[in-house]
């Protein structure tokens, strides 16, 4: 593809000022050896050809926008390497997508326009949903993650049905897509936009079709794709999309409403595409506090400053990545907890994985949750 | 999938995947024994069953194989002790992956043929073959990315 300037100027890259408080603040340099976000940027800048720019590292960034939150000339620097890899394309990339990249085979295969998959297997007797309505529950990937990773000891359709639960408790019986598409958001970040446009057109057709008003997702990445890059491409939006942390909090405020259950202590991951990428810190916690008897503490870094799960779009999970989760499961248990809650299935994917670790499990001994997971619980 | 015609004269294209130390001997073993088998699979060797990840299998589909048949040792013949087991585990997963994707499950099989099993080699093929052919060609193929068009050319020269 060719480089688009214009882009790239939008991204604020010309005006880095070399200081490299991206490098310093970035969880991936603090434990690898060559990776540097400032010199990725000024290769880039100094030399546009492709090859000396495809490096693995590239596809080793998170995207997790710690270092556009310190960026002293304010850098949109997981915007320029979103174009980086478009521009590099994704069949030069050197970075390797973990299990085999049956994840993105899966997403690819998802893009035939006229595939019927069988997705909505998990929806038992005990859920309330409607072919039409106001609301429509977005479920992601969420029942391929829970074959794929059940063997770790993830259930990923608990978090499915966990949202269903809380929505029906709440008298809304949500619509649900048969043949709902993955949101894109892996080849969107990986610089595959062809990729991500099929599955996106395809998706905001279905959506409008339905007739829903707000799209709840219960993944922080359906979450951003939906809301902020759907309306690139398709101008403003037909329908609202809202994170179920959003939604319960609104809910449990309005209605004043406080569950009860038993006591838990406590402390929350921000997801970097809830947090950072869209500023939504506070309905999560909002909701923590409406549940009695729940202890919460924040880890070392939270807010803005929370640290990402260690991976993303499936790339270059490495030894890096285990670190990382080491250090946050680490925090995580030194606020006293005995719960980690996210609300992102995959980092609970990923820490789940982390633990795997038999010390590092004995030594911070935490379960991971989600936050839905907890909140049934307390809905009995 | 939607009902489609399917040609009598329909060539199924399938991938093979044989471990070295049993079915691909035996594929071997079919030839110096002059046992025909149809000309429709392509074989992919790999040291053990236990290496053919999922995402392999998922990915011919994906490039256009009409179907993808994983075969190697039985579990107390596998020469890397568990490998054959953990197959058979993980091809577990790949029929729900499969099935969750709306493919239709008589595209892929796994098959456990020790290097002795050539006739069972054979057969299998045969039954591959006849199946595939009644399910038609991969719908996928379709709307593949333009260079696997190309690929699939290639791979369609006998
Ligand atoms: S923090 Fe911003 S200005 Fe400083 S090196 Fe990084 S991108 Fe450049
Ligand atoms: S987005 Fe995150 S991982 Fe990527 S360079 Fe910035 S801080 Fe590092
Ligand atoms: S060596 Fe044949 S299946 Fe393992």
């Amino acid at each position: 593809m060719e480089i688009n300037i214009a882009q790239i100027r939008e991204t604020n890259a010309f005006s880095c000022l070399e200081c490299g408080k991206c490098t310093g603040t970035c969880p991936v340099a603090r434990y690898s050896k060559t990776f540097s976000p400032r010199m990725i940027l000024i290769r880039a800048l100094r030399n546009t050809h492709p090859d000396s720019i495809k490096s693995a590292d590239l596809w080793s960034c998170l995207t997790c926008q710690r270092c556009d939150e310190i960026c002293p000339s304010d850098i949109k620097y997981t915007e320029f390497i979103h174009l980086l890899r478009q521009f590099v394309g994704i069949e030069n990339r050197e970075g390797t997508c973990s299990h085999g990249g049956i994840l993105e085979s899966i997403s690819r295969i998802m893009t035939a326009p006229d595939l019927k998959q069988q997705r909505l297997d998990w929806v038992g007797r005990d859920f309330q949903t409607a072919p039409s309505g106001e609301y429509l529950y977005f479920v992601g990937c969420l029942p391929y993650f829970d074959v794929l990773f059940n063997e770790i000891g993830t259930q990923s359709l608990n978090i499915a049905r966990s949202t269903l639960k809380i929505l029906n408790y709440f008298d809304i019986k949500p619509q649900l897509l048969p043949n709902e598409k993955c949101c894109g958001h892996d080849f969107y970040w990986n610089g595959d936009l062809e990729n991500f446009r099929k599955l996106a057109e395809a998706n905001f057709e279905q959506i409008k079709k339905s007739g829903a008003r707000y799209v709840i997702t219960s993944c922080p990445e359906c979450y951003r794709t939906l809301k902020t890059d759907y309306p690139r491409f398709f101008g403003k939006l037909p329908f609202e999309v809202k994170h179920i942390s959003e939604f319960l909090a609104e809910q449990l405020q309005q209605k004043k409403h406080r569950l009860k259950g038993d006591g838990l202590r406590v402390t929350f991951q921000d997801p970097c595409r809830l947090g950072r990428h869209l500023g939504v810190y506070e309905p999560p916690r909002q909701v923590l506090r409406h549940l009695s008897g729940l202890e919460f503490n924040e880890m070392a870094h939270h807010h803005k400053r929370a640290i990402c799960c260690g991976v993303t779009g499936w790339m270059n999970c490495s030894q890096i990545s285990k670190q990382i989760q080491a250090q946050r499961l680490r925090e995580a248990r030194a606020t006293g907890a005995d719960t980690l809650i996210t609300a992102c299935p995959k980092c609970q994917i990923h820490f789940q994985c982390a633990l795997l670790d038999k010390q590092l499990k004995e030594e911070v001994n935490l379960t991971v949750q989600d936050l839905t997971e907890v909140v049934v619980t307390y809905l009995a | 999938m939607a009902k489609r015609k399917v040609k009598n004269d329909f060539q199924p294209r399938i991938v093979v995947f044989a471990c070295n130390w049993c079915s691909y001997p035996a594929a071997d073993a079919a030839g110096i024994n002059r046992l025909q088998y149809p000309p429709n699979v392509r074989i992919i060797r790999t040291m053990c069953m236990g290496r053919v990840n999922p995402a392999f299998v998922l990915k011919a589909l994906e490039m256009g194989a009409d179907g993808v048949l994983v075969s190697g040792c039985h579990f107390e013949d596998c020469h890397y002790s568990f490998g054959a087991r953990k197959a058979a585990e993980q091809y577990q997963k790949l029929e729900k992956i499969v099935q969750l994707l709306g493919i239709e499950k008589g595209r892929i099989r796994q098959e456990f043929i020790s290097a002795a099993e050539f006739p069972k080699f054979v057969q299998v093929v045969h039954e591959m073959v006849e199946q595939v052919r009644k399910l038609g060609p991969n719908p996928l193929a379709k709307s593949l990315l333009p260079g696997h068009k190309e690929k699939r050319e290639e791979m369609a020269v006998n």
